[in-house]
């Protein structure tokens, strides 16, 4: 059971987490204007890279925080944690 | 159970020695047979200590088989314990705490065990070789026929039906040092961290601690090395921040330093005491984890090497040592390491006879065997066991020299001592990803690169001698508190062992020839099994796996995984490291799924949800139904009607028509809640709903779709305006707290610039609703303060602010089931007193309470949809509500409206359904086909499917026969045609009208009254 860093309760257990999804996807810029390539792109595409992984971990049973969480899918070690818009790529 | 009758008392105990405690015999029996015990035997010990040597039938071939271990890895002596409903199959009699009036039983024997009728399988051995029940039996008529006959012969014990009577729970630790195994390199290491001040939990999988010590006669700084254990327990007891947990068992190394571990709490006594759990598992979040697990003797794959009297050289130091058993009278020892010296030693001591000790290295010096030899003990060297003589029992073997320059030589023994060298136990170093390395010097597999924050020590790593356990567990311990920022004095002295240096271990896996040289004895794996799959080109670790079963029983191939891979390895003529090993993976040893369930069984399963009116319903004869986790009423009984189908179809029948002509209230607490507030919040709304919510007024309500962002209809359900900045979002009972979190996922991370926030208040209002012609005159009559409650005051969609017998409460005009029909929501704890109010007032108009049963029938009677049909398949358009999405703005799912597949004429669309005999009932979930007699054309599974059936109202008291709703390629433009209606579960073709999804008041007139 993996360990995730809640900006705002610190470390916690898994399963207080339910995933989120993928955080690296792009939501089209102006929903309003956006072509329905950007909503499918959006919607369908995700990449499936063996290594470090930006996903949103929703902090369900604790503080109802989304975290955004930098994780390598291979090992299950998380790398980094932080709030939804933080950059945690460039901050390894 | 008599347990009157003792035989022939602990023929096999020696007089003195052992932890065992002389003074507290125990009576157990086994197979029926009452024997005694005592204190601080396991089962095994107390059944070699009375004689009892044939323990059990082997899996495949049903050969007699002992007891082989004395500890976790034990592959033979399986046995089932107690009865009832703790009867426990495959209990492995090495491990099993002897109490007493323990019952144990052997198993996959018939009718006994010393005459067991299908150890005609191995006489037919040479037929059932690795592969042969698949290459035989797939054949006709197939595997599945025979699967079944194969499983009942070959086997193991049976698990009971019964319910677990005792309790089991789960707790979880933190700490900065975790040590696992109480043997000297654990102690050593628990020592120097946990005197650092660091909190240290030791786990240690027997009842006491000591290791590999309480099996051997060693010494530390000229006192039994057993004196420095009890220092030591006593040194650990005393730092306030250690833990001990005996009985416990690591079984598996998680992510993040995870730890699994499952403490034996009462499985040594016959029932736990009061509020005592069976077994508890422990979930422990270690700093820093020492993996002082010790090693696990190997055998040696000879002919007959299964027979009872062979045992591991350890072993049998256990049981002497331990247990003070002897287990047996003429010993003869086959070794590929010093070990056999040493055990040859110990059995002279005990007064056993040692007839010889083969030494399969060629002569060498070794100061163990100058030992031997001036005890007066025969060694041969360079010589080996080639068969194994007896067969419920060990008579003697043959021992040949390994260089074929003499015949076998026939000894007579009734013990056949076997050590193949040790294995060190790295299973929980690779549950942690760990990688492991072969060392030839030891002819082993040993960790290298850790993944995760933990070291391994002692024989754990390949550093047998104690001297070196314990200089590494005090390394350890000391630098792993350190690595958690203790500051640690210096690493102490070790004390003196006596121990001589060993002569290196020959790597020497299988000798002789036959069928019956077992590799893996609990699967019944031989050498020639192994040879076979590798003849037919199984030579992947994995594959060999597979094919032989090797390394697949409850033992996980503890013994003899390392031996089936070497061999395959002289197989393909590579090194041992290319062919490589399978991964260890956990539980390391067998874990009961009580224990993982701890309290979660029953109605603990899940939590149960009560509404606040829950305590009212169940008094006024509610039956209750699960929705989620939530109760529900189903429907309600009076006191004289018999539960059964019969009074059920009354109930509900009744129910409804109070609703349709008179007043009905039901108890809507379940839907979801959600207080939306903030200056944004009707932007917030205008996004997530299809249908625009720009122009809600104060006061007033509105029905809202609401999509997925793929455009698939998500929930609905009523959102009123409170005030200014002020909403109230409901949703179904099934999402509500999807909806919840969805609502948090769009504040936080979507759309954080919206100044709005949004609470959950499901829990905080218990709803009820008000229904039926009657409506307005039981609320009129029950508002305080004669509050106008009239058409123009509180108009269809109209939301006020009233008191209801004194309690502050919202009226929402709004209709589920298409009559007048308020939503009443009341703070919780006054809801019982509103809904009292309201059944007070509504009884001269013939109130009744209604449950979901009736619920259901309006609606689907209405043609309004719930998650029956919005099922997560089903578009806007699908539903029949394509209009209701606004085209003025943007909102959540708006961008994928236009994809071909959502516009394609050919979806099913929502349509009623009636029966056209007008009374056979429509089973939901049914497939609606145009003619089922049409033939099926090849390739197709079945008819053309148009589409299904999503609710159905069995009984429909007003229309007078069951209705359906459904959905149908084409939908309404084909209304009135005939459909069938395919049920093959019940072999059910019923012919069905498709309708108007509205069977009542398609005008709205009732709700609107």
């Amino acid at each position: 059971m993996i360990r995730i860093t809640c900006p705002h309760c610190g470390p916690r257990d898994q399963d207080e987490f339910s995933y989120a999804g993928d955080a690296t996807r792009t939501r089209p810029a102006d929903p309003a204007t956006a072509s329905a390539a950007d909503w499918h792109d959006y919607v369908y595409l995700r990449d499936n890279p063996a290594g470090p992984h930006l996903e949103f971990w929703h902090h369900i049973h604790g503080c109802r925080r989304y975290v955004k969480v930098l994780r390598d899918v291979t090992s299950h070690q998380v790398l980094a944690c932080g709030w939804p818009d933080a950059d945690l790529e460039a901050a390894q | 159970m008599i347990f009157g009758r003792i035989k022939d008392v602990n023929a096999c105990r020696l007089p003195t020695g052992g932890e065992i405690d002389r003074r507290r015999a125990l009576s157990f029996s086994f197979d029926g047979r009452s024997y005694t015990g005592y204190a601080g035997d396991t089962l095994a010990s107390a059944l070699l200590a009375n004689g009892v040597t044939l323990v059990g039938r082997s899996f495949k071939y049903h050969r007699p088989r002992g007891i082989f271990s004395a500890g976790p890895e034990e592959p033979n002596a399986l046995v089932e314990l107690r009865r009832d409903g703790r009867q426990e199959p495959n209990t492995r009699a090495t491990m099993a705490e002897l109490f007493h009036g323990l019952e144990a039983t052997s198993q996959n024997r018939w009718p006994s065990l010393a005459l067991d009728a299908m150890e005609l399988n191995d006489l037919a051995g040479r037929f059932l070789v690795a592969g042969f029940y698949y290459k035989t039996f797939m054949g006709f008529p197939g595997w599945h026929f025979y699967e079944k006959r194969i499983r009942a012969a070959a086997g193991m014990g049976k698990a009971t039906t019964e319910l677990d009577p005792d309790t089991y729970e789960r707790q979880s630790a933190h700490c900065d040092v975790l040590v696992v195994g109480g043997g000297p390199s654990g102690l050593a290491a628990a020592l120097t961290a946990g005197r650092s001040g660091a909190r240290v939990i030791l786990v240690e999988e027997t009842d006491g601690l000591g290791g590999r010590l309480r099996s051997e006669r060693e010494t530390l700084g000229g006192v039994p090395a057993m004196r420095w254990v009890a220092q030591a327990r006593a040194e650990l007891e005393s730092l306030p921040e250690v833990r001990i947990l005996t009985r416990t068992t690591a079984f598996g190394y998680y992510d993040d330093n995870m730890i699994g571990a499952v403490e034996r709490v009462a499985d040594h006594l016959p029932v736990p005491p009061p509020h005592v759990p069976r077994q508890r598992l422990w979930h422990i979040r270690a700093g820093r984890v020492v993996l002082a697990t010790g090693a696990i003797e190997r055998h040696i794959a000879f002919p007959h090497n299964d027979r009872p009297g062979v045992m591991l050289a350890g072993a049998v130091r256990t049981y002497l040592h331990r247990f003070a058993v002897r287990p047996g009278r003429r010993a003869v020892v086959v070794a590929n390491n010093d070990d056999g010296y040493r055990t040859a030693l110990d059995l002279r001591a005990a007064g056993v006879e040692v007839i010889k000790v083969a030494d399969t290295r060629p002569a060498g010096p070794s100061a163990w065997r100058e030992r031997c030899a001036a005890a007066g003990i025969e060694v041969t060297d360079h010589a080996a066991v080639t068969r194994v003589h007896g067969r419920l029992a060990v008579i003697g073997c043959d021992i040949a020299p390994l260089d074929g320059s003499a015949r076998p030589v026939f000894e007579p023994c009734d013990l056949l001592a076997v050590s193949g060298g040790w294995s060190p136990a790295v299973h929980l170093h690779t549950h942690a990803l760990g990688k492991i390395d072969w060392d030839d010097g030891l002819a082993a597999f040993v960790p290298g690169a850790a993944r995760q924050a933990h070291v391994s020590v002692g024989a754990a790593r390949g550093a047998y001698s104690l001297s070196a356990c314990l200089a590494d567990g005090f390394k350890a311990g000391a630098e792993m508190a350190q690595a958690m920022g203790f500051t640690t004095g210096a690493v102490p002295d070790t004390p003196a062992s006596d121990e001589p240096d060993q002569r290196p271990i020959q790597a020497f896996w299988a000798v002789g020839s036959g069928k019956k040289r077992f590799v893996d004895l609990q699967d019944d794996v031989t050498a020639d099994d192994i040879a076979l799959a590798h003849r037919e080109g199984f030579v992947s670790v994995e594959h060999l796996k597979r094919y032989t079963t090797l390394g697949m029983g409850t033992d996980q191939g503890k013994t003899s995984n390392i031996i089936g891979h070497a061999l395959m390895a002289e197989a393909r003529g590579e090194p041992i490291p290319q062919v490589g090993t399978t991964r260890f993976r956990p539980p390391y040893t067998p874990v009961a799924l009580g224990a993982f369930a701890g309290g979660d069984r029953g109605r603990h399963h899940t939590p149960e949800r009560r509404s606040a009116l829950h305590d009212w319903h169940a008094a006024n004869g509610a039956t209750f139904v699960e929705a989620g986790h939530w109760l529900r009423p189903q429907y309600y009984l009076a006191p004289e009607e018999p539960a059964g189908k019969q009074s059920m179809d009354v109930a509900i029948t009744r129910e409804v028509q109070a609703v349709r002509n008179a007043v009905g209230l039901v108890d809507v607490s379940t839907l979801g809640k959600i207080d939306i507030q903030g200056p944004d919040a009707g932007e917030l709304l205008n996004r997530l709903y299809a249908n625009g919510f720009k122009t809600l007024a104060v006061g007033k309500a509105r029905y809202g779709l609401m999509l997925r962002e793929d455009g698939i209809v998500y929930d609905d359900g009523t959102t009123s305006r409170l005030g200014e900045h002020h909403y109230l979002m409901t949703t179904t009972t099934a999402h509500a707290g999807d909806v919840m979190a969805l609502i948090e996922w769009y504040l936080q991370v979507v759309w954080p610039e919206l100044d709005v926030h949004a609470c959950s208040v499901t829990e905080q209002w218990a709803a009820m609703a008000l229904a039926g012609p009657k409506a307005r005159d039981v609320l009129a009559a029950v508002v305080d303060d004669g509050a106008d409650v009239s058409d123009a005051a509180l108009p269809f969609m109209g939301v006020i602010e009233a008191r209801i017998a004194g309690v502050p409460v919202r009226i929402f005009r709004i209709s589920f089931s298409g009559e007048l029909s308020y939503e009443i929501n009341a703070p919780a704890d006054w809801g019982t007193r509103v809904w009292e109010a309201l059944a007070a007032a509504g009884q001269p108009h013939g109130l009744r309470p209604y449950g979901t049963e009736a619920m259901a029938i309006l609606r689907i009677e209405k043609g309004h949809v719930t998650h029956a049909e919005l099922d997560g398949r089903v578009t806007l358009d699908d539903a029949g509500m394509g209009r209701m999405a606004s085209s003025k703005k943007w909102f959540v799912g708006s961008g994928m409206l236009d994809k071909p597949a959502f516009t394609d004429p050919a979806r099913p669309k929502l349509v009623g359904l009636v029966p056209v005999d007008g009374k056979t009932r429509i089973p939901a979930g049914a497939i609606l086909v145009a003619d089922p007699e049409v033939p099926v054309p090849p390739g197709q599974l079945g008819p053309e499917k148009l589409g299904h059936v999503s609710s159905s109202a069995y009984l429909s008291p007003t229309v007078g026969h069951p209705i359906a709703l459904g959905f149908v390629s084409g939908g309404p433009t084909r209304r009135g045609e005939t459909v069938w209606a395919l049920f093959p579960l019940r072999k059910q073709e019923i012919e069905v009208r498709i309708a108007d999804p509205v069977f009542v008041d398609p005008e709205g007139g009732r709700l609107r009254g």
